[in-house]
Order: C-alpha cells, then sequence, then structure tokens
C-alpha cells in the first residue's frame, strides 16, 4: 500500500483573514489590547464632532446670504472661506488682471508637470527653470505692454509661491558656489564661504528677514532703493542658499575621490572636472535633499507676514480679523493648513519616491 | 611682444609646484582686495545714510531707560530699568522657552517614535498621521492656531475651568498655587539630596556586583523608592514645610498664585509639538536602523524586551538618533523666535520693539547672532559630547 498523505488541515480559523490580522496586529499583547482600546475610545469620542463640525453641520453656501453661519449653527462656516477666496489666493490684485497670475500659475503647473514626468530633456529643464521667471514675473508685474500692477498689492497663496519658487531657484545656484568655496583649496576663499554659511545657519530666519527689510536700506548707497518685496526676496535667497550649500556638500563629499582622479587623467581642466564630472553626480545625489529645502523654505515663506508682507498665511490672519466676519479663525486656519499641507505633502512624497527609485 | 616672449620663458622656469601656488596666490590676493573694496563702500555707505537719517551708532544706547513694558518676565523689571536690561530678560526668556521646549519636544517625540514602530497597528498609524501632519504645515501657522485657542477656547476669568482645586484655567493664563519655602523647607531639600546620592551609590554597588557575580539587585526601583520615601518621611515629620498661595479671583482677574500667560502657553505647545513631530522621524529612524538580528540575536540569548530594549536596540539607535536631533534642537531654540508674531516677548521681540524705538538695527541684530550663535554652539558641544559617549569603539 502506497503511502499517501491527508491533505493539510486549514489554519486555524483565529489566525487568518480579518480576525487574524486584527489578533495579530490589534491584540497580541495585553498592553497592545489596552492600547488598542483607549485608542478607539479616543476616536470614537473625536471623530465624529470633527466630522460633524467641518461637513455635516457646516455651512456651504457658496455666496454669503442672511442665515449662512448664524451663531447657533455649531458647524464651519465655509462660506467665509468662499468669500475671501480670491483675497486668499491672489491677495488684492486688481480684479480686471486676474487672468495673469491664474495664466502664470498654469504655466507653472504645466513646467511642474513636465518636470515630474520628464517629457523634456534635463538640460531643456534645466534652462527652461531658470529662463521662465523673467517673462512670467513680467506677466505679473505688467511691462512691455501690459499694465503695471503695484508690488504692495501681490498678495496671498500667489506671493508665498512666489517667494518660495525664486527662493529655491536663485539659491541653488548661489549655493553650489558657496558649497564650491567651502572645499576650495585656496584658504581665502574657504574661509569667506565657512564663515558666510555657518552665520546665515546660526540666526532665525526672522533675523534676516529683519536684516534685510531694515539694514540694506542703509548699507547701500543713496538713491538706490529696492521696494520690500525685493528685499525680503534677498533675504530669502541668501537664508536658503546657505542651507543648499550643506545638502550640495554632502553630494560632493559622497562622490569618490576616484572619479576626480580619473577625469584629470584624462587631461580635463580642474573646471571642467568639476562642471563635466563632479558637479552632475553630486547634484544627482542630493535631488531628494534638494526636495527637502523646497518643502522647508515653502513653510519658512509663511514668516514673510513679519516684516509687513501679507503671503497666504497673513492674509488668512487678516481675513480672521475682518469685523464683518469675527469668530472665524478656526475655520481659516484649518483651510490654510490643508493648502499647505497639500502642497508640502504632495512635495515629500514626490521626493521620497525619487529616493526609492534612486533616479530621478 | 619681448613682454611676452619674457612672460613665457618665466613660466617655464618657475617650477610646476611653484606655479599652481603663484597662480592661486594672486586669485586670493584679487579675493582679499575686492572685499576689502566691497567692505569699505559698504561702510562709507552705512556711515552717510546713518548721518543722514539721525541714527546713532555704538552700544551706548544699551544703558538708557528703556520706558517699554515687558508682559512675561522671569526676573524683576519694571520700565524705568535700562534697554541692556531689557535685552537681558529677553535673552533669559529665550533660554527658558529652548530648555523646557527642548525637554518636553524629547519627551513627546521618544513617544511618537516608539509609536510610531509599535506592532499595534492602530497606534502606529496614529502615530504616522501626527507626525505628516505636523511635519508638513508652518510652525507659524501652528503658533496663530494655538494662539487662537488660548486666548479663544479658553473662558474668561469668572467663569474659569478648575480641573484641581487650587489650578484655574482662563483667557489670562494658566494659573497654579505658588509654593511659599518655610524654614523647614530646607530638610525637605536636604533629604532629596541625600536620596539621591544614595540612589547613585547604590546603583553603582548594583552595577560592580553584577559585573563581578553576575547577580542582580533591583536598583532602580530602591533607588526610586529612596528618592520618593525619604522627602516624604521629612515633609510628613516637619511643620508644613511649604505653604500654598492660592489664585484667588478679585474683581475681574485673579491675585497671587503662578501664573503662565496665554502667549507661553501658546508658544510652547506649538513648539514642543511640531518639533516632537521631527524628533519622533528621528527616533524612528534610528530604531529601524537597527537590525532584526540584533533583537533575534539578544531574544536567543534569553534577555527580556526590557533589557533587549535597554542594552542592544537603544545604544546602536541612539547612533543614528542623536546627530539628527541635535539638529532639530538648534532650529527649536531658532524657531522660538517666533513668538515675536504672538507677543511673546523673547530676545527678538523685545530688540524688536528696541530698533523701532532708536533705529539701531545694526547692533540689535549683531547681538541677535551673537546669543543665538552661542546657544547653537552650546547645544551642538554637549550633544557632541553625548554622541562621543555612544559611538561604536573602533578597534
Amino acid at each position: 500500500m502506497i503511502y499517501k498523505p491527508l491533505p493539510d488541515l486549514p489554519p486555524p480559523l483565529e489566525s487568518v483573514g480579518l480576525i487574524g490580522w486584527i489578533k495579530e496586529n490589534l491584540f497580541s499583547s495585553k498592553l497592545n489590547s489596552l492600547l488598542t482600546i483607549i485608542a478607539t475610545v479616543f476616536l470614537w469620542k473625536a471623530v465624529p464632532p470633527l466630522l460633524s463640525w467641518a461637513i455635516f453641520d457646516a455651512s456651504w453656501a457658496l455666496s454669503s446670504t442672511e442665515n449662512a453661519c448664524s451663531p447657533e449653527k455649531h458647524g464651519a462656516c465655509w462660506t467665509f472661506i468662499f468669500e475671501k477666496f480670491r483675497v486668499l489666493m491672489f491677495g488684492l490684485y486688481p480684479e480686471q488682471y486676474l487672468w495673469r497670475p491664474i495664466l502664470t500659475f498654469v504655466i507653472f503647473l504645466t513646467v511642474c508637470s513636465l518636470t515630474i514626468f520628464r517629457i523634456l530633456r534635463t538640460k531643456l529643464l534645466i534652462t527652461l527653470w531658470f529662463i521662465l521667471p523673467l517673462p512670467l514675473f513680467l506677466l505679473i508685474n505688467g511691462g512691455m505692454g501690459l499694465d503695471i500692477v503695484e508690488q504692495s498689492l501681490w498678495g496671498g497663496l500667489m506671493l508665498s509661491i512666489e517667494l518660495a519658487a525664486i527662493g529655491i531657484l536663485m539659491s541653488i545656484p548661489l549655493g553650489i558656489v558657496l558649497a564650491l568655496g567651502r572645499r576650495s583649496d585656496l584658504i581665502v576663499v574657504k574661509t569667506l564661504c565657512i564663515s558666510a554659511i555657518e552665520s546665515i545657519r546660526g540666526v532665525p530666519l526672522i533675523t534676516i528677514l529683519f536684516m534685510a527689510s531694515v539694514m540694506l536700506p542703509i548699507f547701500l548707497p543713496e538713491g538706490m532703493n529696492f521696494n520690500n518685496l525685493l528685499r525680503v526676496q534677498i533675504g530669502i535667497i541668501l537664508f536658503s542658499s546657505a542651507y543648499i550649500a550643506e545638502v550640495v556638500r554632502g553630494g560632493l563629499q559622497a562622490i569618490p575621490p576616484g572619479q576626480i582622479e580619473a577625469a584629470s587623467s584624462l587631461g580635463l581642466k580642474r573646471w571642467k572636472v568639476t562642471y563635466l564630472v563632479v558637479l552632475p553626480q553630486a547634484l544627482h545625489h542630493v535631488i531628494p535633499s534638494l526636495i527637502g529645502r523646497c518643502v522647508a523654505l515653502f513653510k519658512d515663506t509663511s514668516l514673510v507676514i513679519i516684516v509687513g508682507l501679507l503671503d497666504f498665511l497673513g492674509m488668512i490672519k487678516a481675513s480672521a480679523q475682518d469685523p464683518e466676519w469675527l469668530g472665524n479663525d478656526t475655520e481659516a486656519y484649518v483651510f490654510c493648513a490643508l493648502i499647505y499641507w497639500i502642497i508640502c505633502f504632495s512635495m515629500s512624497q514626490y521626493g521620497k519616491s525619487i529616493e526609492r527609485r534612486n533616479q530621478w | 611682444m619681448p613682454l611676452l616672449r619674457l612672460a613665457s620663458v618665466l613660466k617655464k622656469l618657475t617650477p610646476p609646484f611653484l606655479k599652481s601656488s603663484v597662480t592661486s596666490l594672486a586669485l586670493q590676493i584679487i579675493v582679499v582686495a575686492l572685499i576689502f573694496y566691497a567692505a569699505h563702500g559698504l561702510l562709507s555707505n552705512t556711515q552717510e545714510n546713518l548721518e543722514a537719517r539721525n541714527i546713532a551708532s555704538g552700544f551706548g544706547f544699551l544703558s538708557l531707560e528703556s520706558g517699554m513694558p515687558i508682559g512675561n518676565s522671569l526676573l524683576p523689571y519694571s520700565p524705568i530699568d535700562s534697554y541692556g536690561y531689557a535685552f537681558f530678560i529677553g535673552i533669559t526668556n529665550t533660554l527658558y522657552v529652548a530648555f523646557f521646549g527642548i525637554v518636553l519636544a524629547t519627551l513627546i517625540g521618544i513617544i511618537i517614535g516608539i509609536a510610531r514602530v509599535s506592532n499595534n497597528w492602530l497606534i502606529s498609524k496614529l502615530a504616522e498621521i501626527y507626525v505628516e501632519v505636523l511635519r508638513n504645515i508652518p510652525l507659524l501657522l501652528l503658533l496663530f492656531f494655538t494662539y487662537s485657542l488660548a486666548l479663544v477656547a479658553l473662558p474668561i476669568p469668572r467663569k474659569s475651568l478648575t480641573p484641581l482645586p487650587g489650578f484655574f484655567l482662563n483667557n489670562r493664563g494658566i494659573y497654579f498655587p505658588r509654593p511659599v519655602f518655610e524654614p523647614g523647607f530646607w530638610f525637605v531639600a536636604l533629604a532629596v539630596l541625600v536620596s539621591i546620592v544614595f540612589a547613585f551609590v547604590i546603583h553603582r554597588y548594583a552595577t560592580r556586583l553584577h559585573r563581578r557575580t553576575g547577580r542582580v539587585i533591583p536598583s532602580l526601583w530602591l533607588g526610586f523608592i529612596t528618592m520618593v520615601a525619604l522627602p516624604a518621611m521629612t515633609w510628613w515629620l516637619i511643620e508644613p514645610p511649604i505653604v500654598w498661595n492660592f489664585a484667588v479671583l478679585k474683581g475681574f482677574n485673579f491675585k497671587g498664585g503662578l501664573v503662565i500667560r496665554p502667549e507661553f502657553t501658546a508658544l510652547m505647545t506649538g513648539l514642543v509639538f511640531y518639533t516632537a513631530a521631527f524628533i519622533g522621524e528621528n527616533v524612528r529612524s534610528g530604531i529601524q536602523s537597527v537590525s532584526v538580528g540584533q533583537i533575534n540575536a539578544s531574544k536567543a540569548l534569553g534577555l527580556p524586551t526590557g533589557v533587549t530594549m535597554r542594552k542592544v536596540v537603544l545604544p546602536q539607535a541612539l547612533r543614528v538618533i542623536i546627530p539628527a536631533t541635535t539638529n532639530d534642537y538648534t532650529s527649536l531654540v531658532k524657531n522660538s523666535s517666533l513668538a515675536v508674531a504672538i507677543g511673546y516677548p523673547d530676545m527678538v521681540s523685545i530688540g524688536g520693539t528696541i530698533i523701532g524705538q532708536n533705529d539701531q538695527a545694526i547692533e540689535i541684530i549683531a547681538m541677535w547672532m551673537a546669543v543665538y550663535m552661542t546657544i547653537n554652539l552650546i547645544i551642538s558641544l554637549v550633544m557632541n559630547w553625548f554622541n562621543a559617549k555612544v559611538q561604536l569603539i573602533g578597534r
């Protein structure tokens, strides 16, 4: 008689499927069971009121009516956000010219998606990113036949994105120069770069913004006058370049010396070794950290409110203090947090995906 | 042409190792000259501008009477004190926020980090949501939000919340009973000191005994019990060593007691929860950097979970955690300058007021830089020392 094994018994019911998963992940020990119960009670108490405040009891009327947001209502007043939407996005930018920032934003998004989906060649993309700010600036600011819009009228999310985008774009070359200078053999250049980087990194952004908006006019010769926005932008660029320099330095250090030796032995001049061999590899290494800096800088631009610019957060705060709409602070802050979160979270997820794939 | 020939001859004559150093020397001289030129230009511009605007220079203003009120100060201060002293009050406030911020953010950060790697799915998801939300919004927004909560969500003094007798929460602050030390208090303090020394000695003894013979004394528990029991007994024996000065409602506001102002509460809550998200990420990546083999090996040796965590996982995780956390500590100190936005009188806020009064921005900004750099240097030194202690000692 041939030995014939019996078929395997099915696994015990409590170790597979939903029950198994629950047992494994929620009630694996006494402590875990206790924690699960506490967390469930917390969620039970916190989530339903939150949902009813934000969604079910909220006022979703698109425009202000008599009883859209009466004090008896307990829900959020999103009507307030809809009413203030234009100001929050564009500041006091004149209504008849609104197509200009919208067009700019569309172009900006197109270039972003071109970059993310790698549709154009890298060199073309880099050139595009560095050429584009000028026409876009002309589009928003006016000139060349378009009516000029005072820069004091710019504001809202548009201003935040503008400050962060220009800040990052301009600070990348500056940061690369500082990082190369830091590794230079020339002792004077090296000391200079180190002291610049370390003194900027040693102080908070607020002091640098104060410096840019209060001290810059004192340093410059008579008659040379920048407006506040430009001064703040310069401060942001300087601040960001010190951090980018440190990021780039990390990439430069990761290049094995053999690469430089090989390139020099092929007869390349020193700057060509740097430009053709070292920098492309180093920058490629640090793209995820550069995106991390973009996120940080975008969050940091909210500080410009302290030197009197009304960026997105500034507009949120100003709207919350509007006497017609008092008592809507929470709605304003929640909306602000949501927008910042969507932008920053998608940027950092993009950075993470690059890091995972280990290629851009 | 002869000049060119001379140059080429010279170039040939110079030995190659000198050639590069000559060019580099020339380059450096040019750089130095440019810097001097720029600095000279800046200085003369600055001088002209300062004179044209009638702004004094130098640090003489520090001894003048400030005339500005300061809402929160640890030390006695009145508007007739000097600018220098007002700035000093700002420094103490910054240090106060920085110190307690770092301690609390570390505690919460460790909890978040451990929750993030917990094998309890619900807890780890909640921790992940916390981290991803807090890391992706600006700190300033968080501060505005906590400040509006501290002002709007809390009731007016008459309708204060009293979670415990003697504790009052309202929109003017959080009121505690203030301890008044009686002479007998020093005996209690002495008892605390003695018990700390005792706990330390017994821990040393237990460690040695463990190393020599393998016997284990529950030294931590012993030390802990002494540290609680001895002061408690002294407290009980001596006539009340501390009497409490309770806050009482007088008119529209509370008098007496200890009070924490809403500005401080808001700043502290915002800073601590924001930084804790970053520290939590450091803790998570530190713990995950320890390979599973290490934990399995220590389990195979029969070590209990607590010992595995303390003696195997933690020492290796700290090597990853500390450098990143040092950065977060320095950013917490720098971020405390956002106090200016919600009216807590830290160094930047007081300095900003002084700039508003006498326009001496250069001096104030120099002082800010000096103080921030000193604080950050001290943090880096302490953390580097700590880091050196936990580093793997190579053979």
